[in-house]
């Protein structure tokens, strides 16, 4: 890969997101990881950017930074106590990270070329193209009459609308004082 | 560009960091932002698919926008989750929510 602009930004972008994510599952304190949570999702955004995708570069800010981040940080000032706990693993950690590493390990082997240059048969072959062919001038208009097409996605967007309307009436209803749980009355 | 290897590897790397957070953390919050890792790792290799395979069909960007609407609703709904059981138990710690166990 030769340095051009556009890699050294996708480096750069890659670093934010990959270490915001590291720093997220590390940090002792929640609401630090929650600021995290914020950069790496930032991060990719960037790279939402980069892929010629800029509707979606602006709902992930929106949504994932302007809401969800948000929603997270204010349970975690919700639950006051634990933002500081002794132990922010569990007794398997070491498992853990085990599993995951194994597990990257896995997806890359798959899907990098170096190995493939080493003989290992992999699908890397179908992944090493880096001049694809151009994204239409109107994509973010096609993309929305696709979205409320019925021989494309109607269906599933209006599945959509109900799930997010459920989940809201649902997460109201879990947290409602009173009527709806019985007031840790449990033990 | 960029190669298309080098997205997947970073949305694997990405995964891989969230599936640890999983696993692993003792805080059920943090669980759940490991789990927002977990499916933006699945968004960059959406996008980037669309984006190398096949840029004319929008399939990838709108599986991506269905992607977004499922997890502001497993946020919103885990979040209400984990703030009924800090009522009930006190505790927000995984190991803690224990009722179905024995």
């Amino acid at each position: 890969m030769e340095l051009t602009v556009e890699s050294v930004v996708f480096l750069i972008l890659s670093a934010i997101t990959l270490g915001g994510g590291l720093l997220v599952v590390t940090t002792r304190n929640l609401f630090h990881a929650g600021l995290y949570l914020m950069l790496s999702l930032l991060g990719v955004a960037g790279l939402f950017v980069l892929l010629a995708a800029p509707f979606l570069a602006g709902v992930q800010v929106v949504v994932y930074i302007g809401a969800i981040a948000i929603l997270i940080i204010l349970a975690v000032m919700l639950t006051p106590s634990v933002t500081q706990m002794p132990a922010i693993f569990n007794r398997n950690w070491a498992l853990n990270l085990a599993l995951a590493v194994l597990f990257f390990v896995l997806l890359v082997s798959v899907i990098s070329p170096a190995l493939d240059d080493l003989g290992v048969d992999n699908w890397s072959a179908n992944f090493t193209e880096d001049s694809p062919a151009a994204v239409p001038a109107d994509s973010i208009v096609q993309l929305g009459k696709d979205l409320v097409d019925p021989d494309q996605y109607m269906l599933p967007f209006e599945v959509a609308s109900v799930l997010l309307m459920a989940a809201m009436i649902g997460a109201v209803l879990l947290v409602a004082p009173g009527k709806a749980g019985d007031e840790g009355g449990d033990e | 560009m960029v190669p298309l290897w080098m997205y997947l590897v970073v949305a694997a790397g990405l995964f891989s960091i969230g599936l640890f957070g999983v696993l692993a953390r003792r805080n059920a919050i943090a669980i759940l932002m490991s789990i927002e890792l977990m499916l933006n790792a699945v968004n960059i290799n959406l996008v980037a698919f669309w984006r190398y395979k096949t840029p004319v069909d929008l399939s990838g960007q709108a599986f991506a926008a269905f992607v977004f609407v499922v997890a502001a609703a497993e946020a919103a709904v885990g979040l209400a989750l984990i703030i009924s059981i800090y009522r009930r138990r006190q505790s927000v710690i995984a190991e803690d929510v224990n009722m179905l166990k024995w």
